[in-house]
């Protein structure tokens, strides 16, 4: 058959002209910001004497010397902090979500589509406006929380102080979270084919063994991917702690690594070092998701291949 | 292609009969010099409106700005970029030195009468100077600062108002000790300019120029005295260290337990906001002195008129600003329609004469707050203000939540070093 509108040419040039808007827009928006990134990693201002009067700034190459200086004992604490973060956090978001997604699977529980859709909520709910909501909740003068605390005579911990607030923190993550990763592993579970719980039933297996047993390694993909997903979040936390800063003493304005990219970019006006924090947090992230997944791939993927 | 081409020459001709009409309505041959104004105070086109009813050859066109930090970023934008900046705009002090350095502000010292200078406190002069001989702006507004106290808190306690900080210090433990929980102030990490403006009441200024080089006195006695003085209240536990502006503080200052506020003459507005029901429960003092009859004060927060780099007309610029800050007509517009506290000393004390409303109680509200005017010190901020501010919310968050004085100390120091290595990274001379 031949094509009314044109030849051979014409029906090979049709995927590329359809793809074409999105290959334009890939171009602008994420690999030229990335080379543009990559080129001001490179580059510094440099001033001379007073830096008063015209000509006094001019942007040089710097080499490495961003990239040395993105590496300060500031940035590797913000490093150290989010992977102790993301211990706290991973772990427990996705074992609630799993815990969840098993609990609305099982054959006993009722009003699952409105337990579902109140787990997922606040999945919902941006992270600033979720950050303020709990801030209120944090702050002992004005929270319900305290209140009830103080009629009861109980001490409540102050959960903004140094020690704790990276649990404050964690738990404003984890509610916004734990229900995406619950309809992920819901929606794999609804998958699995019935039969294989019925014959495990006439072999004698208890729910509790169907669901350890049987649901949890057939997930066992879904799982590695909202950890993978899970992990690369935790890596780019910024919205949480920088709403929450100026609500308490115990969170620096490089708390995270991104919160030290934002300041160094937008408060002291050093495109070149914020430049190199982003390129080093880049390398990282696609490091640890490649690692993590060369890991876990045999184990999770095993029967896929 | 060829239909685009037409299309562009249409649409030149079209524009060019309408700058043509534009340039007849002007009328008799001398076309008005157009000046663009980027501020943000509030209702500032309503001033300006009456310089262009008065001066029919010089027009300026306020362009409204989101804030001070955002119109900033855009003139910078504009000035790298080489065109599209405006013949004016609205500068905060602070961001002065960054500006100049950046090369966005033009030195007006030529085109600008010499007694303009008299019409303004030395210590605010010398923001818009950085010390040497150029001028770089037209002082607006100031926020000389101020103490704000529960009057009937302190009639209650028995209590007299502080006018030394060691008097200050008394009170804070008299209000303490009679009302646990309650506080005579906190001492904030999250607002720099707070504290150096009580730095500059103790002596200090941050920066200074020495010949070709810039040097930085952070970490010298002046501040350290501060930093050492409030550090011992959290110490003691007499003072909070609760940051500002949070809710917990608004409530605390809504429900009397917090019961005073080192602040600015701008102040009453902010209670208004955040204690609506305190309403006339408030007085303002001068701030403490640290030895008894000194007058010495700092400034927290203000603004100035300054003329871009990029501007074709600047002496027309210049005149227009230093009409807008200095004429009685328009400092008593700038106050009543702004509601800026003016720069110029004595046009602000004509042009200011009820209280604000939250704090009717005191009709001697703007005769206090032309005193702390006038008694604002000498203080040079330097091209990287904006990392030392950085530092002090960093640094000194971490002192307060330490509660100790030896942390405070600490915390100057290490700002100076911060403040210090980038101006060095960055290849500025310092002393």
């Amino acid at each position: 058959m031949t094509s009314p509108r044109g030849g051979r040419t014409g029906r090979i040039l049709i995927p590329y002209a359809m793809l074409a808007p999105g290959i334009v827009l890939f171009v602008l928006f994420m690999a030229a910001p990335i080379l543009y990134t990559l080129v001001l990693s490179f580059q510094k201002t440099q001033v001379e004497g007073l830096g008063l009067g015209s000509g006094a700034r001019k942007t040089v190459f710097a080499g490495l010397e961003n990239y040395a200086a993105a590496l300060d004992p500031e940035f590797l604490a913000s490093v150290g902090r989010v992977l102790l973060y993301g211990l706290i956090l991973v772990p427990a978001m996705l074992l609630l979500a799993l815990l969840f997604a098993l609990l609305l699977d099982s054959r006993r529980s009722r009003a699952t589509t409105f337990s579902r859709v109140t787990i997922f909520l606040p999945y919902a709910v941006p992270a600033v406006i979720s950050s303020l909501l709990w801030g209120f909740l944090y702050l002992p003068a004005v929270s319900p929380a305290y209140w009830i605390f103080e009629r009861l005579g109980w001490d409540a911990p102050r959960i903004l102080s140094n020690d704790l607030v990276i649990f404050a923190i964690a738990n404003i993550a984890l509610w916004g979270g734990v229900g995406f990763n619950m309809i992920v592993m819901y929606t794999s579970l609804r998958a699995v084919p019935t039969e294989i719980y019925e014959a495990a039933r006439l072999d004698g297996a208890t729910e509790t063994q169907i669901a350890l047993r049987i649901k949890v390694p057939i997930i066992a993909p879904a799982v590695v991917m909202t950890a993978l997903f899970s992990m690369v979040a935790t890596l780019q936390v910024f919205a949480e702690p920088t709403t929450l800063r100026p609500l308490s003493n115990s969170l620096s304005t490089t708390w995270t690594p991104l919160m030290k990219v934002y300041r160094d970019a937008f408060t002291r006006d050093d495109l070149g070092s914020a430049a190199a924090s982003s390129v080093v947090i880049a390398l990282a992230t696609f490091l640890l998701s490649f690692l993590f997944l060369r890991i876990v791939q045999r184990r999770a993927f095993g029967q896929e291949d | 292609m060829r239909a685009s081409t037409r299309l562009a020459a249409a649409a030149t001709i079209a524009v060019a009969a309408l700058t043509a009409g534009g340039c007849s309505a002007g009328g008799s041959g001398d076309q008005p010099v157009e000046l663009t104004y980027w501020a943000w105070a509030p209702n500032l086109d309503k001033v300006v409106e009456i310089w262009n009813d008065q001066n029919p050859d010089i027009q300026v066109t306020v362009n409204k700005q989101d804030g001070g930090d955002p119109a900033i970023t855009k003139l910078l934008t504009a000035i790298k970029a080489g065109s599209g900046a405006p013949d004016l705009i609205q500068a905060e002090y602070q961001k002065i030195p960054t500006l100049v350095s950046s090369d966005a502000l033009a030195d007006i010292s030529g085109e600008l009468d010499g007694s303009v200078a008299d019409e303004f406190s030395d210590g605010t002069w010398d923001s818009v100077t950085l010390g040497g001989d150029a001028v770089y702006a037209v002082p607006q507004d100031s926020g000389p600062m101020m103490f704000y106290y529960r009057a009937d808190i302190f009639e209650e306690l028995g209590l007299a108002v502080p006018t030394t900080w060691d008097e200050y210090a008394e009170a804070a433990r008299a209000v303490t000790a009679a009302r646990p929980g309650s506080f005579l102030g906190t001492f904030s990490a999250n607002d720099a300019g707070w504290f150096s403006g009580l730095a500059q009441q103790a002596g200090a200024s941050w920066w200074g120029i020495d010949g070709d080089a810039w040097s930085v006195d952070i970490d010298a006695e002046p501040t350290q005295k501060v930093a050492q003085y409030w550090g011992g209240l959290v110490e003691e536990g007499v003072i909070d260290n609760k940051p500002m502006y949070t809710p917990e503080w608004n409530a605390g200052l809504n429900d009397g337990t917090q019961l005073g506020w080192i602040s600015s003459v701008w102040g009453p507005g902010v209670l208004a906001g955040n204690a609506p029901d305190t309403e006339g429960l408030w007085k303002a003092a001068l701030l403490p002195q640290w030895n008894a009859g000194d007058e010495a004060n700092g400034n927290w927060g203000g603004s100035s008129t300054a003329v871009t780099t990029q501007s074709d007309h600047t002496a027309e610029a210049v005149e227009f600003a230093t009409w807008l800050n200095t004429d009685p007509e328009a400092v008593a517009a700038l106050a009543d329609i702004s509601g800026v506290y003016p720069a110029a000393v004595d046009a602000a004390a004509d042009a200011l004469s009820d209280p604000p409303a939250f704090i009717a109680n005191q009709p001697e509200f703007y005769e206090l707050a032309a005193q702390a005017s006038e008694q604002v010190q000498n203080f040079t901020y330097g091209p990287n203000v904006n990392v030392a501010f950085s530092a002090y919310n960093d640094e000194f968050a971490t002192a307060a939540e330490a509660r100790t004085a030896a942390a405070f100390t600490e915390a100057v120091r290490r700002m100076q070093k911060i403040t210090v290595d980038d101006l060095e990274s960055a290849g500025f001379t310092v002393e």
